[in-house]
């Protein structure tokens, strides 16, 4: 059974343990002072204010590109961005403004590209004939751009780059 | 059914003696007391009716009643006919009821519709509305069809628009669509100020008639062809 034949302290052991608690308190002791010596770095937030309840005067919006000209993906597999302004677009259960112009019976009149054929396939791979339910909510994916800094500098290397020497 | 033939009977006597009273010269009354009286009277009328007709024309007589404020006014807050840069805000008569005297007459006199079923709930909780947004809606929208965007026009009007400040898509667009009368306003720019409702069905403005479907269109898009051609010269 548990705790069974659990050892009798002896006088040795308790007198052991003894000092070993006294060292230990000290040593936090000294600890805590080299702490307040050398006070901790915390990085600075990357929005807001230093002081979390402080007022934060908000920066003016940054200007959608609208440009219309398609970007090159950073990846095979990035879902393109958005060249235009979507402000008011109305994408919900009733209404998709992407589609009217992106779906493949409109694209004629609009002069937009389609959707490309995945959004056609649903997750057990079977082809349909109009968008996939689990692809309807585009700006899951696709984004638009905006001219606003990047708030860290991006380190990004393009696949094709990696490994080689500039 | 003999109470309901002296009724009609009673009213019919009253009519003829009410005529019998007007059609003969006043016994008593002076003619410049009955014309000018007439014609203070007829102002009075008619100043009242304008301005009833004015209250009646307000968005804060719109939103009055909760079907109005809850769902449609509510909707139309998040949009850019509300707030925008410049400030210009329209209100719901700008854009549902014509400017013109007699358009407006007429918009009213079928207003009266709205009455009825104000009285009788036909909207009165929100799932009725969502219901009934789809049919609600397609009646806006031939309106504005039939009328060529009247309301849209009486802001943004197709001459002093400067195609140079739009984005290249709307610019092509519009002058494919809206400078040939090809299309009007509310055919491709449905659902700028309220939610939409069930869209299945409802083709955009921009789709192809059925008989040009996959039909070369080069003479369309020569705007294209033009500026190929001026990048390939040398």
């Amino acid at each position: 059974m548990r705790g069974q034949d659990r050892p009798r302290l002896s006088a040795l052991s308790l007198l052991m343990i003894v000092v070993a608690a006294c060292a230990g308190s000290s040593l936090a002791v000294i600890g805590a002072g080299s702490q307040e010596a050398a006070p901790v770095t915390l990085v600075p937030r990357l929005t807001g204010t230093a002081d979390p309840m402080a007022q934060n005067s908000i920066p003016p919006l940054d200007r959608p590109i609208v440009d219309d000209m398609r970007r090159m993906r950073n990846y095979p597999e990035q879902p393109p961005i958005i060249p235009h302004s979507i402000d008011g677009y109305q994408l919900t259960l009733n209404a998709n403004r992407c589609l009217e112009c992106h779906k493949r019976e409109f694209t004629e009149g609009s002069g937009a590209p389609m959707i490309s054929v995945t959004h056609f396939q649903d997750r057990d791979g079977q082809v349909l004939a109009d968008v996939t339910p689990r692809r309807y909510f585009c700006t899951e994916c696709h984004v638009q751009q905006t001219d606003a800094r990047p708030l860290v500098p991006n380190n990004f290397v393009d696949a094709d780059d990696v490994g080689r020497k500039k | 059914m003999v109470n309901l033939k002296a009724l009609i009977l009673a009213a019919w006597r009253l009519v003829v003696r009410f005529w019998r009273t007007i059609s003969r010269p006043s016994a008593y009354l002076p003619l410049g007391f009955l014309t000018l009286g007439g014609f203070i009277c007829g102002v009075i009328f008619w100043g009242g009716f304008n301005t009833a007709l004015e209250i009646t024309n307000t968005e804060k007589f719109c939103t009055s009643c909760h079907e109005m404020r809850d769902n449609v006014y509510q909707e139309l807050q998040q949009t850019v006919h509300f707030t925008n840069r410049s400030g210009v805000r329209a209100t719901c008569p700008d854009c549902h009821v014509p400017h013109q005297w007699t358009d407006k007459i007429a918009r009213k006199m079928q207003a009266s519709k709205e009455v009825w079923g104000k009285i009788f709930g036909t909207i009165s909780t929100r799932e009725k509305f969502l219901d009934m947004r789809l049919t609600l809606a397609k009646h806006e929208w031939a309106r504005l069809e039939a009328n060529d965007s009247l309301e849209c026009r009486n802001c943004h009007s197709s001459v002093a628009m400067d195609f140079t400040k739009q984005t290249r898509r709307a610019a092509d667009i519009h002058s494919r669509y809206l400078l040939t009368g090809q299309r009007t306003c509310i055919d491709c720019h449905k659902g700028i100020a309220h939610q939409l409702p069930d869209m299945t069905g409802v083709e955009p403005g921009w789709k192809e008639a059925p008989e040009l479907q996959g039909k070369d269109q080069t003479s369309l898009h020569l705007a294209d062809q033009l500026r190929a051609y001026t990048a390939s010269l040398p």
